[in-house]
C-alpha cells in the first residue's frame, strides 16, 4: 500500500472464525500496519494484548452456545496517530459493569476476569455498544509512555 | 492425549521442578490448556511440589495464561508446596503489576535467585 503515509486510512473489515491461524493472520495484518506507521514497541505490545483479549472474549463468552464456525467481525483503521479496532460477536452481549474488579484482594486468586481490565489498561479507550456484543478499542499515539 | 507435543521444557534440580516455555507467545487457548494440564500432572505427582516457572522465552501472554498460573498456584498451595516465577520480561512484568498478580506470586529476577529461595 504505497503512497498512503499520513493519509486517512479506510477501515478494513474481516470475518474471523475461531481458528488460531485465522486469528493470527488478522493480527499480523494489524501489526504490519502499526509498524508501517512507526508506532513504538510499547504500542505494538499494547494492541496485540488488547486484540487477543477482545477476540478471546468474543469467542469464549460472546459465542458460548453458538456453532463453532460462527465468525466474529473485526474492523480496523490505522493511521499515523490512532489505532482503532472494533470486534463484533454474534452473541447476545453482556454488561461490562457486571465484571468484578479482578484486582481486589478477594478476587486476586480467581483465575478469570482479567481480559477486560487489561484491554482498558493498555488502550486509550474501550467502549461497548448498548447490547454489549461490539467492543471498540482506540489507541492514540500520544497515550504512549513519554520515554517510548 | 499422550502423543501431544509438549509446549514445555521440564527439568529437575534436587527436588525443584523447573519449567520453561517453548513458545514465545502464550496466547492460544488450546496450548494454554495443554500447558496447564502438563503442569497439573507434575503437581499431582509430587507430595510437596516445588515448582519454578521461567518466562525466559516469553514475549506475550494472555489473561487466560494468567488464569492458568493462578490455578497452578492454588493447587501448589493446597499441597503445601512452593511456586516461584522468574525471568519475566519488563513488558510482561507490567501485566503482573497492572493485575496486581505480582502480589499473589513470588517473582524473582533470575532462575538462580528463584532456585535459592527454595533452600
Amino acid at each position: 500500500m504505497p503512497g498512503h503515509d499520513g493519509a486517512a486510512a479506510d477501515p478494513i473489515t474481516v470475518e474471523v472464525i475461531n481458528d488460531r491461524a485465522e486469528i493470527e493472520r488478522t493480527e499480523t495484518q494489524i501489526l504490519e500496519r502499526i509498524d508501517h506507521h512507526d508506532f513504538p514497541k510499547a504500542s505494538r505490545f499494547a494492541v496485540k494484548l488488547a486484540f487477543e483479549e477482545a477476540i478471546a472474549n468474543a469467542f469464549q463468552h460472546g459465542h458460548r452456545g453458538l456453532p463453532d464456525d460462527t465468525p466474529v467481525r473485526v474492523t480496523y483503521k490505522i493511521d499515523a496517530d490512532e489505532i482503532r479496532i472494533e470486534v463484533q460477536d454474534r452473541g447476545p452481549g453482556f454488561d461490562a459493569a457486571d465484571v468484578p474488579d479482578p484486582t481486589l484482594d478477594e478476587n486476586l486468586d480467581r483465575p478469570c476476569g482479567r481480559g477486560l481490565m487489561l484491554m482498558r489498561s493498555y488502550m486509550t479507550s474501550v467502549r461497548y455498544n448498548e447490547q454489549g456484543n461490539v467492543v471498540e478499542m482506540v489507541y492514540r499515539r500520544k497515550a504512549a509512555t513519554p520515554s517510548a | 492425549m499422550a502423543d501431544l507435543e509438549s509446549r514445555l521444557r521440564i527439568s529437575d534440580d534436587a527436588g525443584v521442578t523447573q519449567v520453561e516455555f517453548i513458545d514465545r507467545n502464550i496466547l492460544d487457548e488450546a496450548n494454554i490448556q495443554a500447558i496447564g494440564d502438563e503442569i497439573s500432572g507434575i503437581i499431582d505427582d509430587a507430595e510437596t511440589p516445588k515448582l519454578l516457572i521461567s518466562f525466559a522465552n516469553v514475549d506475550h501472554l494472555s489473561s487466560a495464561a494468567l488464569g492458568t498460573l493462578i490455578t497452578i498456584n492454588n493447587r501448589v498451595r493446597e499441597k503445601g508446596g512452593k511456586l516461584r516465577l522468574a525471568n519475566i520480561d519488563a513488558q510482561i512484568y507490567e501485566v503482573f503489576v497492572i493485575t496486581r498478580l505480582n502480589k499473589l506470586f513470588e517473582i524473582h529476577e533470575s532462575t538462580g535467585e528463584a532456585r535459592k529461595s527454595f533452600d
